[in-house]
């Protein structure tokens, strides 16, 4: 494999992506022992339990939405959409770093990537799994949410294909399900390695039907390679197609602050932007407590703070663009709509918004922010914020006062609507845990590829 | 029941209650069952002894018949509608007696076929003629009656919503005695022995207290009743009462008079402190008519000046409205009046407003004989007189103002009469005491102590006969459940006098006894039915034989051709009136004004009244302390903080609503809320204002205090923002208004904004294409805001009640609102009313973004929603530019009590939770006149046509102003492709090219030139 | 080391596509159900408290849809007869029967006869029977050949799908409006032609067409707007 010979002379250049001293069993050993011979700590079980309860709680808002109808929520006429889309967005946004980082960056023969692509991907399907919750349950009559799949009906009646909701179910649908092949495909050397390694009976036997017979012939492997080649050329125009579609359930809408052209990048920059904090968020505590510094090096963290710098700063001129076409457009209501973000009942919260997407991580720019994970871990934090409010300044702030003065309104969050939040949270956190522990978190031959010992010396 | 039995016992000691069956237990038992078993379960229930027992109690007559099983049937005659609660819906009759079908709708009871009944609905005396539509027997909608010159088809809130009312379960629904249900014949029996003592002493002992009452038959029972025992005593009270008119007209005319305007010959209005064109106001169907004619900009248009002490629709009308004090209302009729040459001696004084003043006495000067002075009902004697005065000086007389004989037939001064019942009771005078209709425990003046007197005084048999198990209900031995006036035959005169006869729409829910069959009990005919009493009264007066033809057209028709009052010529005999003491300028004035939702609080348990938005606040569910803008500065005070209220060592405690346009100095607050035993909606509702109000202020006082308690109270209004401003300074032109000369000038000033026809890349539908292409226009300039629309629609479409909570949350569900904007100073703003059903636009945003096509277009341009295709995204609402959509974010339907699923109207579905829903100009009266006209044109095989102005959506038929005019746009002779064509004609929010369908013609004032600086 | 039998690679092969079959029958079974008499009680005799027979009335005493069914023509319900309509004839001929026994009690009490309703459109549909009659839609269009149907039961699905047919291209339906109580009408072909304002027609298309302009049915998109049936 050429390209991961230049790697390793860059990567002799810059700081490692993976510290010297490793062989390919030292590191087969260090990341499976992870999940076969390491005793459940009890930090483990403590997170996962918390984690499993804030889960349970989801389940008892929805169940209670179900029962009562979505009157539980703050919503109204004019604010329609509350905390549900807000968070869908949000979800979906995050959901983005996944496949980036192991589709896009494949691509571009990144190959810093491979320490980091595997749980990145995992925290993609887990954070769509959770905004995917969201369109459903936001429904009035979530029972007959199944009209929105054009099928062969008695009523002879089709979806509304101009909508785009419609176009989300598709979308997001789509997006998934690639991710989750993405996903798999990368697993199963692993998960025959766990296979082989593994010495309980069931462990055994479960890692081995999910890897498929894998033995790793070359012939497989040329399988391998091309199918994971094809699915990630599949899963990069995914990556900026779905929220550009997401993006359109305002773009299209003529809300003021909805009806506007700069969205589709401007969403997709966000996404990226959130998605890489999430990836900080959770690669610093987990190579902190595995001890997997190793691995994931100080240039992972360095390269995700770029990223992150780059698409915030998109961000940014989304946000100035957006109040320039608005005080420049001379549209009367555009117009207000600026001044009511500036000076309107929700004020605040839109300039905590600059402050957490766009002030607060400049400090990006300081190498040693960069490489101290203390701060990147908070900043990233920020930064997870400030997208949340984004969603939210954009959505209800855009709602709550639109073209008939005598139609304006306020919208209060009820402790439903917390929970239902708080809960998908929950469920996220639970799903990761369980990942890292049955699942390797980091790709173990991808990771053996960046030795030197994986040069392969041209004749 | 069980609570009520509690209290009574501790008001009147004595008969234990036995555990004995009533009607409440048999429909509770019934109702487990449904449908089929239904007919078993009765069989059981018969065999039981304590029904048994019950029925003799409730039907004596039916009682024996019983056993046998042949004429069990005949209890579901006796019971009527009461069964169809106990779980077998749908299916009550007619009563057996005769009712004769409108013209309008002359098939016979046709299954799946409205039917059209002539009737009226009786406000404090004054006759609203209606004509109600039936289904199967069951009233479903009021509408006016076009026939009659009070209503030419109009009506207003009260009566809309009264047919909630007859639905109301909380009724009272038996006759009871200390608690116990009690069949009619015990009543009767019982009442036999007092009645008899009372004859020997020719009725010394019997009062009986009545509201305000014109039903001619009525009035004749009761003479009757008197000629029986002549020492007995007849008193009539009323909150709401027009003492001050009578007065007024007295000191006039030294006669009492009823007074009527004729609006459609006044060029000049003058109205001091009277909200004439709302609900109420005795004639205001058809005063808002005749005042709407005469403000259309291309004729002569009328002017308007309003004195006013509280902001009210009639002073957003004014072309001119200046905010004062009521008590300094009187200063400005004085110095009018000597102006226009009537000297009644005192010194005119009209304050800072000389200008004012001398441009109307200007105005009024050019215009002799078509201008009118209209005081209103609360203002005192003193300046209905000089409004009287002034007409007369004014040659006005027979021209804009007719008099004739009371509409009231027993004018006497309601709260001195009250007062004499009220010291005879005291007094020990009273033996037999009969309170018909009314609530005088709850809204009596309270320095009468109406309440501990009844209470503690030593009369021996106290009976209220009414609606409601009321608080005054509560203090009587007996009460008696009243008929409603849809279940009941009556009769009443109109504002102009004119005979409506009220003809029942259903057999009585709970064999209610009418006023009429009450009295005749007291005569000691009680077996006498309402209809024979009220047949028989006219057949004495129309005696003959065509009376049978006259009758059946009377009934027919829904009033006696050629009642109505004649005018009477007057002579003033006013000489001078004494000059009321003058006020501290900057002593508090308290207000009391009727509510303009719940009335004197009569309507407090009507849910559709009760979340009316008023037309000037439009708060909810509540009443408030009205205070001006000035005010709140001064004294620090925000909307929703509570305050205490002092007037004469008398407290009250309620939350503040800051009303634009509010005198200063002054507080408004209304009646009618606070009722303790009102029922599930009423109970508990705002806070009672009667506290402060006294036999020598009934309407308002100075020296009132104002004080902050520091609490917050939530009010629900269903606009919480009423300006055109928004924050950066832009005014929207939502509604665009001008000056009759800026409109003379410019006369396409409306049409700022409308974008160039073909601005898309797809070609539109050609909606020429069907014969029929629906639009609606809404006149500004005649809207009064009298919310007729919003209870009409709600009435018609099924529209369900949220409740406070849900208003505040800003749920409430009305297809169509009345916007209230107010522009310009604070203190004294114009203000303009806007109504906004479904602009049903040719590029309807909604449609674009509905993810499942449950709202589309149809070839009609009509913005369909079907309810049972959408799954609740709410996106189309968010993508309304007008806001109209709305959703049922929870169950807000009533699906269980049986009595709405009577009322409900069976062409619009019943919206259950989690689907949106909208103005659909009134799809189902649109299908039902296509489908005749189809009919008709294929089986007379003639071109298809629907006739301009036969179809009517619920909101236009139920406009006194005329405002909303809907119709085919395709047909360039129908009225509203005329309207559409006119310069003033415009699209709301039209630059966002969604080419609405409903469009409004802007609004124009008639400002006089001399006060325009 | 093997964990698995050799056996499981047909499995695993199986596995690859079935999945897919399994998904695509389960979908069209879901589809066939929800067509089928269980849920639209197409074809489904109920019992009724009279067994009475239409085919009996109509085909063996020649009676007339609308001497029972009187509102047809005025209303959008086309009436259930009272049992006095019933007992019109019933009181003379077979006056004691058995059969008849619930009928005859039904008189004596004044307590209605429940029937077991056939044709049933949920209650967000608005169904108009005089509209349809009028513009020459036959009785048994809609409701199968009641003629010979000695127990009633529906015929068709009533589904939407089922009322669109129609809606879409009524032309392939109409009758002449003197045809649409005849129990026994046929469309035209060459042996049996069709009548109508003087002219002969040999087929449905052409007769159609005609009864389209004659009885001014309005275009397919207004038939088909949501508001014709849905308020």
């Amino acid at each position: 494999m050429p390209d991961h010979l230049d790697n390793v002379e860059v990567a002799n250049q810059r700081a490692p992506v993976i510290e010297p001293g490793y062989t390919f069993g030292t590191i087969t050993d260090k990341i499976s022992s992870i999940v076969l011979t390491r005793p459940t700590s009890l930090g483990w079980v403590v997170g996962f339990g918390a984690g499993f309860l804030v889960t349970m709680m989801l389940l008892f808002a929805l169940g209670y939405l179900f029962i009562k109808g979505t009157g539980i929520w703050g919503i109204n006429i004019p604010i329609g959409w509350g905390f549900a889309i807000v968070n869908f967005v949000w979800w979906i946004g995050i959901g983005h770093a996944g496949t980036l980082i192991s589709a896009i960056l494949l691509l571009l023969r990144q190959s810093w990537r491979n320490s980091i692509n595997r749980f990145a991907e995992a925290m993609t399907l887990f954070a769509v799994a959770c905004a995917g919750i969201f369109p459903l349950v936001h429904t009035g009559r979530p029972w007959l949410a199944y009209w929105m799949f054009p099928y062969p009906n008695t009523m002879n009646y089709w979806p509304q294909f101009r909508s785009p909701l419609l176009w989300d179910v598709f979308a997001v649908s789509t997006y998934f399900t690639i991710s989750l092949l993405f996903w798999f495909i990368g697993l199963i050397p692993d998960l025959a390695t766990l296979r082989d390694r593994a010495d309980n009976k069931y462990a055994r036997m479960s890692y081995g039907l999910l890897a498929m017979g894998w033995r790793g012939s070359a012939r497989h492997w040329a399988r391998y390679e091309s199918a994971y080649l094809l699915l990630a050329g599949l899963a990069t125009p995914l990556v900026l197609s779905v929220h550009t579609v997401v993006s359109f359930d305002f773009a299209v809408a003529i809300v003021p602050g909805w009806h506007t052209t700069i969205f589709p990048p401007y969403f997709v920059a966000g996404a990226i932007y959130s998605g890489f904090a999430m990836v900080l968020m959770l690669a610093i505590p987990i190579r902190k407590i595995y001890g997997l510094e190793d691995f994931i090096t100080d240039r992972h963290l360095q390269n995700s703070a770029k990223v992150m710098l780059a698409t915030g700063w998109i961000v940014a001129y989304g946000y100035g663009i957006e109040a320039f076409t608005g005080w420049y457009g001379g549209n009367r209501y555009d117009q207000a709509l600026l001044w009511n973000r500036l000076h309107g009942p929700y004020a605040g919260l839109y300039w905590m918004l600059l402050i957490c997407n766009i002030f607060i991580p400049q400090l990006l720019w300081f190498r040693k922010m960069r490489t101290n994970p203390v701060w990147l871990f908070m900043i990233s934090g920020v930064i997870l914020v400030g997208m949340w409010l984004e969603r939210f300044v954009i959505i209800v702030l855009s709602l709550s006062r639109d073209f008939l003065t005598s139609s304006w309104g306020m919208y209060y969050p009820t402790r439903w609507d917390w929970m239902t939040y708080f809960g998908t949270i929950g469920m996220f956190l639970t799903a990761m845990f369980l990942f890292v522990r049955i699942l390797p978190m980091i790709s173990i031959f991808e990771m053996r590829t960046l030795l030197p010992e994986a040069e392969v010396k041209p004749e | 029941m069980e609570n009520a039995k509690s209290k009574r016992e501790d008001v009147c000691p004595g008969k234990k209650p036995a555990n004995r069956m009533d009607r409440a237990t048999v429909e509770r038992q019934l109702k487990e069952t449904k449908g089929p078993e239904y007919w078993r379960s009765l069989e059981e229930l018969a065999g039981s002894p304590e029904f048994q027992d019950m029925l003799h109690r409730e039907f004596p007559k039916g009682a024996s018949e019983w056993l046998d099983s042949v004429s069990r049937r005949g209890f579901l005659q006796l019971m009527g509608a009461s069964l169809a609660m106990a779980g077998m819906t749908g299916c009550t009759k007619l009563p057996l007696q005769e009712i004769v079908p409108y013209v309008r709708q002359p098939e016979q009871v046709i299954p799946g076929v409205a039917m059209y009944y002539a009737t009226a609905f009786t406000l404090s005396g004054y006759a609203n003629p209606l004509l109600v539509e039936s289904h199967l027997g069951r009233p479903t909608k009021i509408e006016g009656n076009n026939l009659h010159p009070a209503s030419l088809g109009g009506t207003d809130i009260f009566a809309q919503a009264s047919i909630l009312g007859m639905y109301d379960p909380d009724r009272s629904q038996a006759i009871t005695h200390l608690g116990d249900v009690e069949p009619w014949a015990e009543f009767v029996k019982e009442i036999k022995g007092p009645l008899a003592v009372q004859k020997a002493l020719a009725g010394a002992g019997i009062r009986i207290l009545t509201q305000t009452i014109s039903s001619p038959t009525l009035k004749d029972q009761m003479q009757a009743f008197l000629a029986m025992y002549p020492k007995a005593k007849w008193h009539v009270y009323e909150p709401v009462n027009r003492d001050n008119t009578l007065e007024g007209a007295k000191l006039a005319f030294g006669e009492a008079l009823e007074t009527q305007y004729r609006l459609e010959n006044a060029a000049v209005i003058v109205s001091l402190d009277a909200d004439f064109l709302y609900a109420g106001f005795p004639g205001n169907v058809r005063y808002i008519r005749d005042f709407a004619k005469k403000r259309n900009p291309d004729a002569e248009m009328s002017r308007m000046y309003v004195v006013e002490s509280n902001p009210s629709s009639t002073g957003a009308k004014a072309d001119h409205r200046l905010p004062v004090r009521a008590s300094e209302v009187e200063g400005f009729a004085r110095a009018i009046a000597s102006a226009v040459g009537v000297n009644v001696g005192g010194a005119p004084s009209s304050g800072e407003h000389t200008k004012f003043v001398e441009s109307v006495v200007e105005d009024l000067q050019k215009h002799e004989g078509e201008s009118v002075i209209i005081a209103g009902d609360h203002q005192p004697p003193a300046v209905h007189a000089l409004a009287h005065a002034m007409n007369v000086a004014l040659g006005n007389v027979g021209k804009t103002v007719v008099y004739t004989d009371p509409v009231d037939s027993n004018p006497v001064n309601q709260v001195e009469s009250l007062r004499d019942l009220v010291s005879d009771m005291r007094t020990g005078q009273v033996d037999l005491l009969v309170i018909m209709g009314g609530n005088p425990v709850y809204d009596a003046p309270a320095d009468l102590g109406f309440r501990d007197c009844l209470k503690n005084s030593k009369i021996s048999l106290r009976i209220y006969h009414g609606l409601y198990e009321n608080e005054t209900a509560e203090l009587c031995h007996w009460s008696v459940n009243e008929a409603h006036y849809l279940e009941a035959w009556s009769d009443g005169r109109a504002y102009d006098g004119t005979v409506s006869v009220v003809q029942p729409l259903i057999a009585p829910l709970y064999a209610g006894k009418s006023a009429h069959e009450m009295l005749s009990a007291l005569v000691s005919v009680p077996d006498a039915t309402g209809y024979e009493i009220v047949r028989g009264h006219w057949q004495k007066q129309h005696a003959g034989p065509e009376f049978e033809a006259w009758w059946r057209k009377t009934l027919n028709d829904g009033f006696i051709e050629g009642s109505a009052y004649p005018p009477k010529s007057v002579s003033l005999k006013l000489q001078s009136l004494p000059v009321a003491a003058a006020v501290g300028a900057n002593s508090l004035e308290v207000n009391l004004r009727r509510d303009p939702s719940v009335y004197d609080g009569q309507f407090a348990n009507n849910g559709w009244l009760q979340e009316l938005p008023k037309p000037m606040s439009k708060l909810t569910w509540d009443n408030a302390v009205l205070i001006g803008p000035k005010m709140a500065d001064r004294e620090g005070i925000k909307t929703m903080d509570v305050v205490t209220l002092e007037l004469g060592g008398r407290k009250i405690t309620g939350p503040v609503w800051i009303q634009a346009g509010h005198p200063d100095h002054s507080v408004t607050v209304h009646l009618g809320y606070g009722r303790r035993k009102a029922g599930r909606a009423g109970t508990g509702a705002g806070f009672d204002a009667y506290v402060l109000r006294t036999t020598n202020a009934l309407w308002f006082a100075t020296g009132g205090k104002l004080t902050k308690t520091g609490d917050h109270y939530q009010l629900a209004s269903t606009q919480g923002y009423q300006t055109m401003d928004t924050g950066d300074g832009e005014t929207r032109p939502l509604v665009r208004a001008a000056t009759l000369e800026e409109y003379r000038k410019e006369p396409k000033f409306a049409k700022e904004g409308e974008p160039p026809a073909a601005l898309t890349l797809y070609p539109g539908y050609d909606y020429k294409k069907s014969p029929d292409a629906w639009g609606m226009t809404i006149d500004l300039n005649a809207c009064v805001g009298c919310n007729n629309c919003i209870i009409a629609c709600q009435s018609e479409n099924n529209i369900a009640v949220v409740g406070k909570e849900q208003v505040v949350k800003g749920r409430h569900m009305h297809w169509i609102r009345v916007d209230a904007y107010y522009q310009g100073d604070r203190d004294a703003p114009q203000a303009y009313f806007q109504p906004v059903p479904c602009m049903q636009c040719e590029n309807a945003p909604c449609e674009l973004v509905c993810p499942v096509g449950a709202t589309v277009h149809s070839s009609e341009g009509l913005n369909d929603m079907v309810y049972n295709r959408c799954i609740g995204t709410r996106y189309c609402s968010n993508n309304c530019p007008y806001k109209v959509r709305r959703f049922n974010f929870l169950l807000f339907q009533d699906w269980e009590t049986p009595q709405y699923k009577l009322m409900r109207n069976p062409d619009v579905s019943v919206r259950s939770r989690g689907v949106m829903e909208k103005c659909t100009y009134c799809v189902q009266r649109i299908t039902e006149h296509r489908i005749n006209a189809e009919t008709a044109a294929v089986r007379e095989n003639r071109e298809f046509k629907i006739e301009d102005g036969s179809l009517q959506t619920a909101c236009q038929q139920s406009c006194p102003a005329d405002a909303i005019v809907f119709g085919n746009i395709n047909d360039p002779n129908s009225r509203v492709a005329k309207l559409k064509a006119q310069d003033r004609n415009y699209g709301l929010l039209a630059d966002l090219n969604t080419r609405p369908r409903t469009t409004y013609l802007a609004e124009i004032r008639n400002p006089n030139p001399e006060l325009e600086t | 080391m093997q964990i698995f039998p050799r056996s499981t690679n047909a499995i695993s092969r199986a596995s690859l596509f079935g999945p897919v079959f399994v998904a695509a029958a389960l979908f069209w079974g879901m589809a066939q159900l929800q067509r089928s008499p269980y849920i639209t009680y197409a074809g489904v005799r109920k019992s009724q408290p009279v067994p009475f027979s239409h085919q009996h009335h109509v085909t063996g005493l020649g009676i007339d849809c609308r001497y029972c069914h009187t509102s047809v023509e005025q209303s959008s319900f086309a009436g259930i007869p009272p049992t006095k309509t019933c007992m019109n004839c019933h009181s003379q001929i077979w006056t004691n029967a058995p059969m008849l026994e619930p009928v005859r009690a039904s008189y004596r009490t004044g307590e209605s006869l429940q029937w077991t309703r056939i044709n049933q459109l949920p209650d967000f549909v608005y169904f108009n029977h005089s509209i349809h009659v009028t513009k020459g839609v036959g009785c048994n269009d809609c409701h199968g050949p009641v003629d010979q149907m000695p127990l009633m039961y529906q015929e068709a699905s009533l589904q939407m799908e089922w009322c669109l047919n129609c809606h879409r291209a009524p032309q392939e339906f109409l009758r002449p409006r003197e045809q649409v109580f005849n129990m026994r009408y046929q469309q035209p072909t060459a042996s049996l032609p069709v009548k109508f304002d003087g002219t002969t027609y040999t087929d449905q298309d052409s007769l159609g067409s005609a009864l389209v302009k004659k009885y001014q049915l309005r275009t397919e998109k207004d038939i088909t707007s949501c508001s014709t049936c849905h308020r």
